[in-house]
């Protein structure tokens, strides 16, 4: 009997520590910042009104909800500036999700491929940039890619070009900086599906008549479906959200949701829009999330 | 190498199967050194050894999943050793089975028919005539991980099967089975393979199950293949120790050649004194040899009650005493203690219900042979 009180005490509380987790820094920040999206900007401290005092009473704290409306998620979908950014962040994470599956696609491949004690040594390749801090990345990015930088010095000493070419501050810029930075979060799990992948799959494939390009496409693509999902959700969702990038390395012409968010809450210091914003951005992530979800699930069912 | 021609029945011209002096090396390290075979239409060969002597790595340049570094591989007089496996009119059936997990089992057995080009209607009927062939009607729509192991295996074994390949190789094919599914679907492979006339080339570790299903048997060791012949030639006439052993129980004497007598050996062991034996076909080259002799053919009886009528030149008579009986049902091993040490074991049949000649534990016996129970070994 002593046995079960002392096992199940520390188990349950293990079960446990993760909800706390997640209630402290995920469920209590995302109700501050749903409050302050159903608030008023002010010229106050803080920034917004009414500011929710529980010390003030229940009348007061009853009043203090009264006041709170759906006024700046109607501004997000009345002004086209809102709408165009989440448009454009959208856009901007399809397109570098793409670029990102076909360049990591056959890098995975080839690393699942190599023989086994090379394996980690690619896998390190892969991670070792990491070890550096993102931003300064970035930086040596600008560095690369400025006038005088060592891309135009190479195109002119190839003499690929005539004169120095343009790549900072536009969306190439941006597109090669996301790819560059998110290529392992595609890679990896991609890699990890691969590996796994029982290379006897594909020798019958070819036993049973298929062509090279016909095992692919038959055996190895569907199964390594799984992979893709994992890598394409974690590129996807925080490109969409991305803010460092396309500010550092993309043109100002037109702003990913991640900048616009930056702008109301710095510069124009509208704390309600930009929080209305974030949940905008949160509700409209959910949705390829779930969506996974629901495919996974489909797929543990089949079984 | 010692290679026996192929008995009359296979003799055509052009074997459907043959392997020319193949050598594959892993680096430095050759798996498989120097291999010549010849397999027939409608055999059922097996290749038989202890793992890493070679015979996967054999059986999968027969696939064309290794292609060797020396030597040919002729199928049907055309060299394939080069040929993409996707191009050989062979099919494998893979050891863990190798089923498309995302597939269903109709489709695992429709993909090498799809990939030949055969019309919809055609595939569904084959489709249909291999599951009933393997027994698997009701379950086409099912996805290999909703079957059991022994189902899965009957998948592959369809999926192998669908294309009609000239020959089938099997790796393993029955390793993952337990011990009863196994017997049976031995029986049930070898049915196969005599009413589709096809070629079948299993590798195996199992010597029972090689000496089961096949009708040949190549035992390899060390990247060399040491004998072919059919099962009962590997069982009664190994050509070396080593087969002796890696085949069946067996007891060996070795010793030296003593007298030579028009077709006997008289050969001194240290553990068995002079023994004689019938002087093999190949005439002994060596001095120092082995006398092998089954357990079963080591007869046992009641000191002195043999019968006179046995001639006492041409027999061995051994003395001992029963150190051990184990009773397995329908054989019981006796081990017996020689006058000089030697332990040797005997299997005697059970073929009475009620125990009349058994022996027990510490009973002095004659352990007794004719010369033409033995073999005699050189290496």
């Amino acid at each position: 009997m002593s046995s079960r009180s002392i096992f199940t005490r520390p188990a349950r509380f293990a079960a446990i520590a993760p909800y706390v987790w997640m209630a402290l820094f995920f469920i209590v920040p995302f109700a501050f910042a749903l409050k302050i999206s159903l608030s008023q900007t002010a010229i106050a401290q803080p920034p917004y009104t009414p500011v929710v005092d529980l010390s003030a009473g229940s009348t007061a704290f009853r009043e203090s909800l009264s006041a709170l409306s759906l006024d700046n998620f109607r501004l997000l979908v009345s002004d086209n500036l809102y709408v165009f950014s989440y448009l454009r962040s959208l856009m901007v994470a399809v397109i570098a999700t793409a670029v990102l599956l076909l360049t990591g696609y056959p890098i995975a491949y080839a690393m699942a491929r190599l023989p086994k004690q090379w394996q980690g040594i690619a896998m390190m390749l892969v991670i070792v940039p990491f070890w550096t801090s993102f931003l300064i990345r970035i930086y040596a990015w600008i560095n690369i890619l400025q006038h005088d930088g060592l891309l135009n010095r190479m195109l002119l000493a190839m003499r690929l070009v005539s004169q120095p070419v343009v790549w900072l501050s536009t969306d190439t810029a941006m597109y090669l900086g996301i790819v560059y930075s998110y290529l392992p979060f595609m890679i990896l799990p991609l890699y990890a599906t691969l590996a796994k992948l029982e290379p006897g799959l594909e020798e019958a494939a070819s036993d049973l008549g298929a062509s090279p390009r016909e095992v692919f496409w038959l055996v190895t693509f569907p199964l390594s479906l799984p992979g893709i999902g994992a890598g394409v959700l974690l590129c996807f969702i925080p490109i969409v959200g991305e803010f460092v990038i396309p500010d550092l390395l993309g043109g100002s012409n037109s702003l990913m949701i991640g900048q616009t968010l930056w702008l109301e809450f710095f510069t124009n210091k509208d704390w309600p829009v930009a929080s209305a914003s974030a949940i905008a951005l949160l509700l409209l992530l959910l949705a390829p999330l779930l969506l996974y979800d629901r495919l996974q699930r489909r797929q543990l069912e089949a079984r | 190498m010692q290679e026996k021609p192929a008995s009359p029945t296979q003799a055509a011209d052009i074997p459907l199967l043959r392997i020319e002096r193949v050598v594959k090396k892993f680096g430095t390290f050759p798996a498989v050194d120097g291999v010549s075979l010849d397999i027939g239409a409608g055999e059922f060969f097996a290749l038989l050894g202890p793992s890493g002597c070679g015979k996967t790595t054999l059986l999968r340049m027969l696939a064309g999943f290794e292609a060797p570094d020396e030597g040919r591989i002729l199928l049907g007089g055309k060299d394939i050793a080069h040929v993409l496996p996707h191009q050989r009119p062979l099919n494998m059936m893979f050891q863990n089975y190798a089923l498309f997990p995302h597939l269903s089992v109709r489709d695992n057995i429709a993909f090498g028919l799809r990939r030949a080009g055969m019309a919809r209607a055609d595939i569904d009927r084959r489709v249909n005539e291999m599951a009933a062939l393997v027994k698997l009607e009701g379950l086409e729509k099912r996805k290999p991980d909703q079957l059991s192991g022994g189902q899965r295996q009957r998948v592959a074994l369809a999926r192998s099967l669908a294309r009609r390949p000239q020959v089938l190789l099997l790796d393993e094919p029955l390793a993952a089975l337990d011990k009863k599914l196994r017997e049976s679907t031995q029986l049930e492979l070898m049915d196969l393979q005599r009413r589709l006339g096809m070629t079948f080339i299993i590798v195996t570790h199992d010597q029972g199950e090689a000496m089961t299903v096949a009708n040949r048997i190549g035992v390899m060791n060390a990247g060399r293949l040491d004998q072919v012949g059919p099962p009962r030639d590997l069982y009664e006439a190994p050509v070396s120790r080593w087969i002796a052993e890696f085949i069946g129980d067996v007891n060996l004497f070795d010793g030296q050649v003593e007298a030579r007598e028009q077709n006997r050996l008289k050969i001194a062991t240290g553990d068995a004194g002079s023994l004689i034996v019938r002087a093999p076909r190949r005439p002994i080259t060596r001095n120092v040899v082995s006398v092998a002799i089954r357990p079963e053919k080591l007869k046992l009886s009641r000191r002195g009650a043999m019968s006179d009528a046995v001639d006492t030149h041409v027999m061995n008579r051994l003395e001992g005493i029963v150190t051990d009986v184990s009773y397995l049902g329908g054989l019981t091993i006796y081990k017996v203690k020689l006058d000089s040490g030697a332990v040797v074991r005997s299997s005697v049949a059970n073929t009475a219900r009620l125990d009349m000649d058994g022996f027990g534990l510490s009973q002095r016996v004659a352990a007794w042979f004719t010369p033409d129970d033995c073999v005699v070994l050189e290496q």
